[in-house]
C-alpha cells in the first residue's frame, strides 16, 4: 500500500467529558506532504492531532499509511507517526542524550535493552540536529529553541515517517521559530518524511504548509492551498477579527487590523 | 555515548555495603564475636564448605539461630521498602511518595493489627510471635484500600494531582486509619502491649519464621518492580508521550502500584512501621547516580537493605539494656533528611 496517503480521516468525533469537541472531520495528508491545522482557541487543533496520534479515543476513520490505526499494535504506531506534544514534559536531571533515547522505546523488546542499532540511530539524531555536542548535557539546562530541537530528536529516533507536531513553536521567538520550521522542512526532504502540524501564526504556517485545513467548533471550515484558505473572508467569519492579507513572497501574509 | 543504567560500579558497592552490613550486624551486638570467625561460619552455611571459625557452640547458636535471621530480615525489609519507595515516586512522578507519606504503611498497619487483635483475644499470650502466613494478606488488602483512598482524596481538588495534594491526602487518610487502629487496640487491651511494640518498628525476634514468611513476597515483587525499570524511566515524560512511545501506562501504573504495596505490606507484617527507608534511599541514589531507575531500583533493594540492617545493629547496642526501636532510628535520620529532600525537591524530582 505505498501510494496509500500517509494519515487519512473520515468523520473523526471525539467526545470528552460529554463534549463534542470534534463533529466529523475528513483529512488527508500525502506522502511527503505538509499539512497545518489552524483555527480559534477551542477548536479543536489539538484534540485533531491526538486522536490522529492515537492518545485519545475516537469515532471514525484514522488510517496510518493505509492501515486503520486501531489494527496496529501500540509499538508499531509508533513506529509510523511521531508525536511533539505542545508543552513536553521535561524530566528533571534527564541527559539530552537519554531523552533521545526514550524515541527508541518501541524498538527495545520489554525486559530488553537498547541495542547498538538504536545507539546508533540516537547519535545520527543528535547530529543531523547540531544536538552532539549537548549529548551529555541535562535537558533542564537548556535554552528554549535548544530544548525543541532536542524534542524533535526524540521523535526523529523513534523513525516514523510521519511527525505530528503540536504548536511546536509556540514557546519560542521569531528567530527561533523560523529555525526550528527550516530544520523540520529540511528532515522532511532529506529524509523523505510526512508533517502533520498545528499552528497559531498564519502568516508562518501559511509560509511553510503545502496545504492547510481550517477548524472551527470541531469541523472543517476550509481546507486547500494556504492562498484558498487564509482569505480575509474565512478569517474574519472563523476567528471574528479583521484582518488585512498580503501577498508574500512565500504565502499569504496575515495582518490582523483595529475593527 | 553510554546510555543512562546501571554502572557496574555502583553495583559492585552495593554488594559491598550489604556484604558489611551483613558481617557487622553478625558480629556486633551484646557479645561481640570476631568477623573473621563469622564469615567463616556464613561460608560454612554453603554445602560442601567446612572452614574452622573458631567460633563455640554458643557462638554459632548466637550467629546462625539468633543473628542471622535478624540481619537477613533487615536486609529484606529494608530493600522491600526502599524499592516500594522508589517505584511510588515513579508511578506517582512525586519526589515525596513513599510507603508512609501515601497511608499505604498505616493501612498494612490496620491490617495486621486487626488479625493480631482478633487472633489475641482468641488465644491470649504474645499475639505477635510467629504472625500466622495470611498476615501479609490481611496487611496488603489494607495498603490498598488506604492508597485508593489516598489517591481519591488527592484528586477531591481537582484532576490535578499535585505533588503537595497527594502527599496531604496521605496524611489524612494515615490519621484517619492511625485512629481506626487505636480504637480497635483499645477494645483489646490485652494485645495492645505486643501491637504497641510491633508498631513502633521491629526486626522480630521470632527466627527464621518471618523470613520464611516474606522471602516469597521480597522475590514476586521485587522481580515485577524491577522488570518495569525501563517503563518508569518512559512515565518521567508523561502518560501522553509514553502512549505515544508505544507504551501502556496505565497498566505499568497498576502493576507497579500493586506490586509496591505488596511489598510494603510483607515489610510491615514482619516488622511494624519503618519510615523513612522508602524515601533516604532512593532520594540518595539518584541525587549520586542520576535519574535513572535502571540504577535507582536494584540499587535502592541494596542499600534499603544495608541501611536497615546497620541501624538495627545501631537500635540494639546503643539503647544499653533496652533495645530502641528500630522505627526511631531510621526516624531520626529519616526526618532531617526529609526536610532536605522538600527544599530540594525541585531538582531532585523523579
Amino acid at each position: 500500500m505505498s501510494d496509500a496517503p500517509a494519515v487519512a480521516v473520515a468523520d473523526l468525533r471525539v467526545r470528552l467529558d460529554g463534549t463534542l469537541i470534534l463533529g466529523g472531520v475528513d483529512l488527508t495528508v500525502a506522502r511527503g506532504e505538509w499539512v497545518t491545522i489552524i483555527g480559534p482557541n477551542g477548536a479543536g487543533k489539538s484534540t485533531a492531532l491526538r486522536a490522529i496520534g492515537g492518545l485519545l479515543p475516537f469515532e471514525g476513520v484514522v488510517e496510518l499509511d493505509g492501515t486503520p490505526v486501531e489494527r496496529l499494535h501500540r509499538r508499531d504506531r509508533a513506529k509510523t507517526v511521531a508525536t511533539v506534544l505542545q508543552s513536553p514534559v521535561v524530566p528533571p536531571a534527564m541527559r539530552v542524550f537519554d531523552y533521545a533515547l526514550l524515541g527508541r522505546t518501541p524498538y527495545i523488546p520489554p525486559l530488553g535493552r537498547e541495542s547498538a542499532a538504536d545507539l546508533a540511530a540516537v547519535a545520527d539524531v543528535l547530529a543531523a540536529l547540531d544536538l552532539a555536542r549537548f549529548a551529555g548535557r541535562r535537558l533542564d539546562t537548556l535554552s528554549g529553541g535548544e530544548r525543541q530541537r532536542v524534542f524533535l530528536a526524540r521523535a526523529l529516533a523513534q523513525g516514523a515517517r510521519t511527525l505530528l507536531l503540536d504548536e511546536p513553536t509556540s514557546a519560542l521567538d521569531i528567530g527561533h521559530q523560523q529555525e526550528v520550521l527550516e530544520l523540520v522542512d529540511h528532515l522532511r526532504a532529506e529524509r523523505d518524511l510526512t508533517v502533520l502540524t498545528t499552528m497559531h501564526d498564519l502568516s508562518t504556517a501559511g509560509e511553510y504548509a503545502d496545504r492547510m485545513v481550517l477548524l472551527a467548533a470541531g469541523r472543517v471550515a476550509a481546507a486547500g492551498s494556504p492562498r484558498e484558505v487564509l482569505t480575509e473572508a474565512h478569517l474574519a467569519a472563523h476567528y471574528r477579527v479583521r484582518v488585512r492579507v498580503i501577498d508574500g513572497e512565500r504565502g499569504p501574509l496575515v495582518v490582523p487590523v483595529r475593527g | 555515548m553510554r546510555p543512562a543504567g546501571l554502572r557496574p560500579v555502583w553495583l559492585a558497592g552495593g554488594v559491598l555495603t550489604v556484604l558489611v552490613a551483613l558481617l557487622a550486624g553478625l558480629a556486633f551486638g551484646s557479645v561481640s564475636l570476631p568477623p573473621v570467625g563469622v564469615a567463616a561460619e556464613l561460608l560454612n552455611l554453603v554445602p560442601g564448605v567446612r572452614l574452622h571459625s573458631g567460633l563455640t557452640e554458643r557462638e554459632v547458636a548466637i550467629l546462625t539461630q539468633l543473628r542471622l535471621p535478624r540481619v537477613v530480615l533487615g536486609l529484606l525489609v529494608g530493600g522491600m521498602l526502599a524499592l516500594a519507595g522508589a517505584a511510588y515516586q515513579g508511578v506517582f512522578r512525586n519526589p515525596l511518595a513513599d510507603p508512609q507519606l501515601l497511608g499505604v504503611a498505616a493501612g498494612a498497619g490496620l491490617g495486621v493489627t486487626a488479625v493480631i487483635a482478633l487472633r489475641g483475644n482468641a488465644a491470649g499470650g504474645d499475639a505477635t510471635a510467629g504472625l500466622p502466613f495470611g498476615v501479609p494478606v490481611a496487611a496488603f488488602a489494607g495498603a490498598l484500600i488506604a492508597l485508593t483512598l489516598t489517591w481519591l482524596l488527592g484528586a477531591a481538588g481537582g484532576r490535578d494531582r499535585s505533588p503537595a495534594t497527594l502527599i496531604l491526602a496521605g496524611v489524612a487518610v494515615s490519621a484517619f486509619l492511625g485512629a481506626a487502629q487505636t480504637f480497635l487496640m483499645q477494645r483489646n487491651v490485652d494485645t495492645l502491649r505486643e501491637v504497641y511494640s510491633w508498631l513502633l518498628g521491629r526486626l522480630a525476634t521470632a527466627g527464621w519464621h518471618d523470613v520464611l514468611m516474606i522471602v516469597p513476597y521480597a522475590a514476586v515483587t521485587s522481580a515485577i518492580v524491577l522488570a518495569q525499570r525501563r517503563e518508569l524511566d518512559v512515565l518521567t515524560v508523561g502518560d501522553d508521550e509514553a502512549t505515544s512511545l508505544g507504551l501502556h501506562p496505565q497498566r505499568s501504573r497498576y502493576l507497579l502500584i500493586i506490586a509496591a504495596s505488596l511489598a510494603t505490606a510483607a515489610a510491615v507484617s514482619v516488622s511494624g512501621l519503618i519510615g523513612f527507608v522508602g524515601i533516604i534511599i532512593p532520594h540518595t541514589i539518584r541525587l549520586l547516580g542520576g535519574p535513572s531507575y535502571r540504577s535507582i531500583l536494584p540499587l535502592s533493594v541494596l542499600f534499603g537493605g544495608a541501611f536497615l540492617a546497620l541501624a538495627d545493629l545501631l537500635a540494639r547496642t546503643t539503647g544499653g539494656q533496652a533495645e530502641i526501636p528500630i522505627g526511631v532510628v531510621t526516624a531520626f535520620f529519616g526526618a532531617p533528611f526529609f526536610i532536605v529532600v522538600l527544599r530540594t525537591s525541585r531538582s531532585v524530582a523523579p
